[in-house]
């Protein structure tokens, strides 16, 4: 999914692109910055300058609306986002044994990255799956009626 | 337009057409020609049909429904001759057709009725025609040759309809002051910003019938004047967000949506919006901010959307079951709808189950069903027949109501009397096991996250009661935590600015009603009888049970239990750290919670 991108230009090309692509309006902010986020993997600040300048927004409005939304990360993540649900059926259903037992897996509490920028691991709002609680999310597959037992065989998939 | 008598779906997905089923389609259609079928005859494509590990290819012939599993080139002279030349099931290829089951979506219980859901799962949702031959676009075409706006406007206003994101206001009221709104252009928006942990009914009904939430906004909109259109759906929901995109270019390939729609001087257009995980969007104006490019931050009413809305001009929000809905009034007639349900509250309203209850997943159910026929007739009771303590209503915002709360009749009004709210239709069904301190905790710790922070008595006060909720679950309780608990519970309903604030304190308060012996067993007796609250419990083997195999042992991580082989095991307070790993691992049930 995340493109290597290096510093320095190849950033402000693609805010460029995207906002040649889908308009100058402030209407069009945050679908840009979605789109940041997917292919950067975060909104660097380099983005919210070259944003700013394009779009004639103030940077500091731009940090405020990229920090407001729970899905955009003005920090880089790791190469696998784990998103647990921590939403209240998830919680009756059994998420919380499932919810320590990925800390202590990963070593890793709510919202860090691993040192080797492997894994991020944060909590997600509900994903409307209910009805197979507990429910964690890898990248982009999602995973149902999850046990404590299961987690490391869930994450043994991930390079 | 050709008549069959027969229709036969061929499976083709991936699988059956790795075994053949282009192949198999094509040798069909070959042999009807030969037997001078093709006008009798209709071949079609499907998807999945059963099992394709061990049936592909396959087929259903209509309308008998036979299932033919199976098949080969060689089978389909004598299958064609048997079925459809003598007209008898060719038994030796026929299976039953086994059930694809929908863990969300399982069939209409008894007490169940269905018109939101009724085509989901059944339909394809991305086959406009389909759609159609359901009546889909029918509605439309009604409105917008045979009725005014203003008509259209009373249809829905007798129907009663009520706005089913859960504040319940007349649908039809809100349409007429969009209606003599003044201002240009004046916009109909979707709320598809379906936050409210445990509610999945809008997911559903727009990745499953998508055309149902398009035809009925596009009536809003001729009702209204609107021109153009917004769907706000949220960016946990990637598949719904595709599917209602597809929809509405399928409509404006269809011309029903556009410039000049079906040939009328009526236009208007739609797009979609998606959200970046923010609850608060689901609030009205905060939706309004973040369609603007904006923190999705909520601000004061009045103004109301109808005066000020997005960009300050006229706008109007339903919620997508709401809009799911006006298709089939406007076909039916109010009449129908408002003979169903109860008092004020007229038609079906979906309910997403789930938590302790056997049967998870999605309802629909008239007006007037009681909580206990929901759960037990309906949801078949409560998992491992345990004892039911509470049910939750209407999302984080609601209130937990207990067992002597559960023969109301559940409408807006009731649900309203007593401290819970119908919200989205998220029932969270707890069993025994719940401690209801901790889920009060726990849903604070969710409106207190995501408080939005614009207003003091959000930001502030679910802070506080998230502390005090928390010190009380740690056993650090205080007599006058209770007390504070109502006055701040009080205080953050009657200041906050938005639906979320006000609601905030529901869980706690409705506890605090009708559970308050818990309460007062942590604060004044340090003690969890749900056994739940870590620092309140311990863990102890019993004399007798255990045969000391060192399972326990062996898996605890922090090497708190002791013991010889054969020999009764002890775990050491101190260390024990209440993981429960032990008392899940025993085979014998020896390790008790105390």
């Amino acid at each position: 999914m995340k493109v290597e991108v290096k510093e320095g230009q190849d950033v402000r090309k693609l805010v460029r692109g995207l906002v040649k692509e889908k308009g100058y309006e402030k209407a069009e902010l945050i679908p840009i910055l979605q789109d940041i986020n997917t292919q950067l993997g975060y909104i660097s600040d380099e983005a919210i300058q070259e944003l700013s300048e394009l779009m004639n927004i103030p940077s500091s409005h731009i940090y405020s609306v990229a920090t407001f939304y729970r899905m955009l990360s003005t920090e880089p993540r790791g190469r696998h986002v784990i998103q647990f649900c921590e939403s209240a059926p998830c919680h009756v259903a059994g998420g919380r044994v499932v919810w320590q037992k990925l800390q202590e897996e990963l070593g890793l509490e709510n919202g860090e990255t691993s040192d080797d920028e492997k894994w991020t691991l944060i909590t997600t709002s509900c994903l409307g799956v209910c009805g197979v609680g507990p429910v964690l999310v890898v990248d982009h597959d999602i995973y149902g009626n999850i046990t404590p037992d299961q987690v490391p065989g869930i994450l043994s998939n991930y390079e | 337009m050709a008549y069959f008598r027969s229709h036969v779906l061929v499976s083709v997905d991936p699988k059956c057409i790795e075994m053949g089923a282009f192949e198999l389609m094509g040798a069909l259609q070959d042999e009807l020609v030969k037997q001078g079928l093709v006008d009798e005859v209709e071949v079609l494509e499907t998807s999945r049909i059963g099992d394709p590990e061990t049936s592909a290819p396959d087929m259903i012939v209509y309308p008998e429904g036979v299932h033919y599993t199976n098949l080969s080139i060689e089978d389909i002279p004598f299958l064609v001759e048997e079925q459809f030349i003598k007209g008898r099931v060719a038994a030796q290829y026929a299976r039953e057709i086994k059930e694809v089951s929908d863990e969300e979506l399982s069939a209409a219980q008894a007490k169940e009725m269905r018109i939101v859901l009724e085509n989901i799962g059944t339909v394809i949702p991305l086959n406009v025609e389909e759609y159609i031959a359901h009546d889909g676009y029918m509605a439309l075409g009604k409105v917008l040759t045979e009725m005014t706006p203003v008509e259209t406007i009373q249809e829905v206003l007798d129907s009663g309809l009520r706005g089913r994101g859960g504040a319940g206001f007349s649908t039809g009221l809100k349409w007429r002051f969009l209606r003599n709104a003044e201002g240009d252009p004046k916009y109909m928006i979707c709320n598809a910003d379906e936050g409210d942990p445990g509610a999945f009914a809008n997911r559903r009904v727009l990745e499953g019938y998508p055309h149902s939430v398009v035809e009925g906004m596009i009536i809003g909109a001729y009702a209204t004047g609107a021109s153009q259109g917004y769907v706000y759906c949220r960016a946990e929901y990637p598949v719904a967000v595709k599917t209602i995109r597809t929809a509405i270019q399928q409509t404006k390939d269809l011309g029903l949506l556009g410039e000049n729609i079906l040939g009328t001087d009526f236009s208007f257009d739609l797009e979609v919006r998606m959200g970046a995980g923010a609850f608060v969007c689901g609030e009205e104006t905060a939706l309004m901010a973040s369609i603007e490019g904006l923190r999705g931050e909520p601000r004061p009413r009045p103004p109301f959307p109808a005066q000020k809305g997005l960009w300050g001009k006229p706008s109007n929000i339903n919620n997508v079951e709401t809009f799911s809905i006006v298709p089939q009034i406007i076909l039916k007639g109010a009449e129908w709808f408002a003979s169903l349900g109860y008092k004020k509250s007229t038609g079906t309203k979906t309910f997403s189950m789930a938590g302790d209850v056997k049967n998870t997943g999605l309802i629909e159910v008239p007006f007037g069903i009681t909580l206990r026929e929901i759960i037990y007739d309906v949801g078949g009771g409560i998992k491992d027949d345990k004892k039911f303590k509470a049910v939750q209503t209407g999302g984080p915002m609601g209130g937990c109501l207990p067992e002597a709360l559960l023969d109301l009749p559940m409408d807006y009004e009731a649900l309203d009397q007593a401290g819970s709210i119908l919200g989205s239709g998220g029932l969270v069904v707890m069993d025994e096991g719940t401690c209801m301190v901790d889920i009060a905790r726990f849903f604070m710790e969710f409106t207190q996250e995501e408080s939005c922070g614009k207003c003091t008595p959000c930001r502030i006060g679910t802070r506080r009661l998230l502390e005090i909720l928390t010190r009380i679950c740690e056993g650090k309780g205080k007599p006058e935590d209770i007390l504070t608990l109502r006055y701040l519970c009080e205080q953050i309903n009657e200041n906050s600015l938005c639906g979320l604030g006000k609601g905030a304190p529901n869980p706690v308060k409705s506890t605090l009603e009708h559970f308050l012996d818990e309460y007062e067993a942590h604060i004044y007796e340090k003690r969890c009888p749900a056994k739940v609250c870590k620092t309140l419990i311990r863990f102890e083997i019993i004399d007798g049970l255990c045969t000391g195999c060192t399972l326990c042992a062996r898996n605890c991580p922090v090497d708190a239990i002791s013991g010889e082989r054969r020999q009764l095991h002890v775990i050491d307070p101190d260390i024990c750290i209440q993981c429960g790993i032990c008392e899940q691992l025993c085979p014998y049930d020896a390790i008790e919670i105390r």
